[in-house]
């Protein structure tokens, strides 16, 4: 698969409670390659993400979606995350009475009546999770809490796209260093994919990413390099950058079946 | 005691049948046994190691022998409450007695069953309850009736006394059958410094159940929590509810309800508290999912204040399950119906109930062995 696309958009419009929030997108991601994509509040990351997934309330209603050669436009929650498709919520809901260590398990594929082997117990106990595991999935848990879980339950998964949203946002240095040490470790490891959302630059820090895009007014504006991205967003603000960038770069959407 | 003793003649089948409601057959994790059957007890034994600290007879038994127990019984439910009360008092067979010795703490829990067996029957019974000053224990109730009985009623006066510095842990299990009438009419009296905490399961059908059991916090810093886990299908009417009226400086009740409602059962959830004291307080919880079109489901949370400085809450929630829930755990691979099942089970979680290890299991495997039956 190396060199190949994992993920294939093509001319996808989404709405979102009637309304149109992304128009006509178009691009691939590649395989064993981690994605950046940037952009300011509101400008559809969330709703992409989550039409990837196929969550409800986001309805494409125009486009197609394929993953992995399969095309999933129609494809369920469950089917996309059997195919080997994650997404990692920004805001997860709290499950009162379900501990976090069953779903861990569920995760696995074990049951809950399971026992975590060594190695993934050591994982638990890395992502700093150990005591947090017999309580109830995100009650009570911190910003940096949760988002620990959710990264721990992809990696459980063994996703071969993990899609991330704002994995950075609310979390202190070291649990950003953790979850996107942790990131890198296992898409390095599996040769999975990754496209993750971010307002920050620091998680480049840990990613290893050569793929960097602008969302802006639901459209893509694509570039070759985050950091490169990053630095021009820091110093001219989303539109300027978009507005100076656009025409002169090429995009992912340019280098797709190549 | 012994001569009460004819639990042997109970078909092996019917004794199952309280087996999948609690009762622990060969006794060993338990201080204590009862079995009241249809109309007499059957069978009292206290656990050796229990001898002294632990009373348990027949309430008809124990009224002969303790002339003082007149002055408990009817104290705390008014004979003249309604028909039911009415019905006990004019006749009744029994019922159980049980007396938790001053100071003694009793780690493993007594366990009582109540069982019907005759059809048509109706089973009126009377029990009391007395936690003497500074004891602990665990008691489990089995309301059991038989499967192939079609039509029973019970009729249970309970009358509880929780005395100073006491904690007592009830949990009654309710198992009847869908043609069954219940009317349990339950008060207790919680002393200085004294903990009641009365949990109520019922997972299986049953035709009519309403119960008001209430909490008299008289003591100074006393407790009671009401909990109540409960499952309602096949046309069940279950109007559940309880009070609590903190008249004791410093007193606290809590109440905590998890309802589901399918197939036709409807569900009355009612909760009071009343404040009578500057430096009470309470809390009233109330969750209720609604499974399906056909069932319903009404929570009425009630907060008296008659001080100054009451402070008493109340959150209620009634509504489907959460699509927001479901989808997060479809996203980790469960498909649709794993994620409605591992909700519920969450939702019903039996940690509320603050029992001990060996019940605890017990109870989790009740509620989910009837959680996933359907």
């Amino acid at each position: 698969m190396i060199g190949m696309n994992i993920l294939e958009v093509k001319n996808l419009s989404v709405k979102v409670e009637g309304k149109l929030i992304l128009k006509d997108i178009t691009f691939s991601l590649k395989s064993h390659e981690s994605h950046i994509l940037f952009g300011p509040n509101g400008s559809g990351k969330t709703t992409l993400i989550s039409a990837l997934m196929g969550l409800p309330t986001y309805k494409v209603v125009s486009g197609s979606i394929s993953f992995m050669g399969n095309d999933i436009t129609d494809k369920s929650v469950e089917e996309r995350a059997q195919l080997g498709m994650v997404v990692s919520f920004q805001n997860p809901p709290e499950i009162a009475g379900v501990k976090l260590a069953d779903l861990l398990k569920l995760c696995l594929g074990k049951t809950p009546a399971d026992n975590f082997t060594e190695e993934e117990q050591a994982l638990i106990d890395a992502f700093r999770l150990t005591e947090f595991v017999e309580r109830d999935i995100n009650v009570g848990f911190s910003g940096g809490e949760r988002k620990r879980s959710e990264i721990l339950q992809l990696i459980f998964l063994k996703p071969k796209l993990l899609l991330l949203d704002e994995p950075d946002s609310g979390v202190d240095v070291e649990s950003l260093r953790l979850i996107a040490g942790e990131i890198q470790r296992y898409v390095e490891r599996s040769g999975s994919s990754a496209l993750i959302i971010t307002h920050k630059g620091d998680i480049l820090d840990y990613v290893k990413a050569k793929y960097g895009c602008i969302l802006l007014g639901g459209e893509f504006h694509c570039f070759k390099h985050p950091t490169h991205i990053y630095e021009d967003i820091k110093k001219l603000g989303y539109e300027e950058c978009v507005d100076c960038r656009v025409r002169t770069t090429e995009g992912w959407k340019f280098e797709q079946g190549k | 005691m012994s001569k009460e003793n004819e639990l042997e003649k109970v078909p092996h089948k019917i004794l199952e049948e309280t087996y999948t409601a609690g009762m622990e057959p060969d006794e060993k994790n338990r201080s204590g046994t009862f079995y009241h059957v249809d109309q007499s007890t059957i069978y009292s034994k206290v656990n050796e190691l229990y001898q002294g600290k632990i009373e348990l007879i027949d309430t008809k038994t124990a009224l002969q022998k303790y002339q003082w127990l007149g002055d408990y019984m009817w104290k705390l439910v008014d004979r003249d409450k309604d028909e039911f009360t009415r019905r006990v008092a004019e006749d009744w067979s029994g019922g159980y007695f049980i007396r938790i010795m001053p100071g003694a703490e009793v780690t493993f829990p007594l366990q009582s069953c109540l069982l019907i067996t005759q059809k048509n029957l109706e089973q009126r019974v009377h029990n009391v309850i007395i936690a003497e000053e500074g004891s602990k224990a665990h008691i489990i109730t089995s309301c059991v009736q038989h499967s192939s009985v079609p039509k029973a009623s019970h009729l249970g006066v309970s009358e509880i006394y929780v005395k100073k510095d006491a904690t007592l842990n009830f949990t009654m299990i309710h198992q009847w059958s869908e043609n069954t009438f219940v009317r349990p009419r339950s008060a207790a009296e919680i002393g200085d410094g004294a903990t009641f905490v009365s949990n109520y399961v019922c997972m299986r059908p049953v035709r009519d159940v309403q119960m008001y059991p209430a909490a008299f916090c008289n003591g100074v810093d006393s407790a009671v929590s009401f909990n109540s886990i409960l499952y309602g299908k096949t046309n069940s009417l279950l109007d559940i509810g309880s009070k609590a009226v903190l008249t004791g400086k410093g007193s606290k009740a809590e109440m905590i309800s998890r309802a589901i409602a399918r197939e036709g059962s409807k569900m009355i959830i009612r909760g009071l508290i009343e404040g009578d004291s500057a430096d009470c307080r309470g809390h009233l919880e109330c969750r209720g999912l609604l499974i399906d079109d056909e069932a319903f489901l009404q929570s009425i949370p009630e907060l008296i204040a008659k001080k100054k400085g009451v402070e008493i809450t109340h959150e209620a929630a009634v509504g489907k399950i959460s699509e927001r829930e479901i989808t997060y755990l479809m996203t980790r691979k469960l498909s649709r119906d794993q994620a409605v099942s591992l909700i519920i089970r969450g939702f019903m979680d039996v940690s509320i109930l603050g029992l001990p290890d060996v019940l605890n299991a017990e109870i989790k495997r009740i509620v989910e062995a009837s959680a996933e039956a359907s």
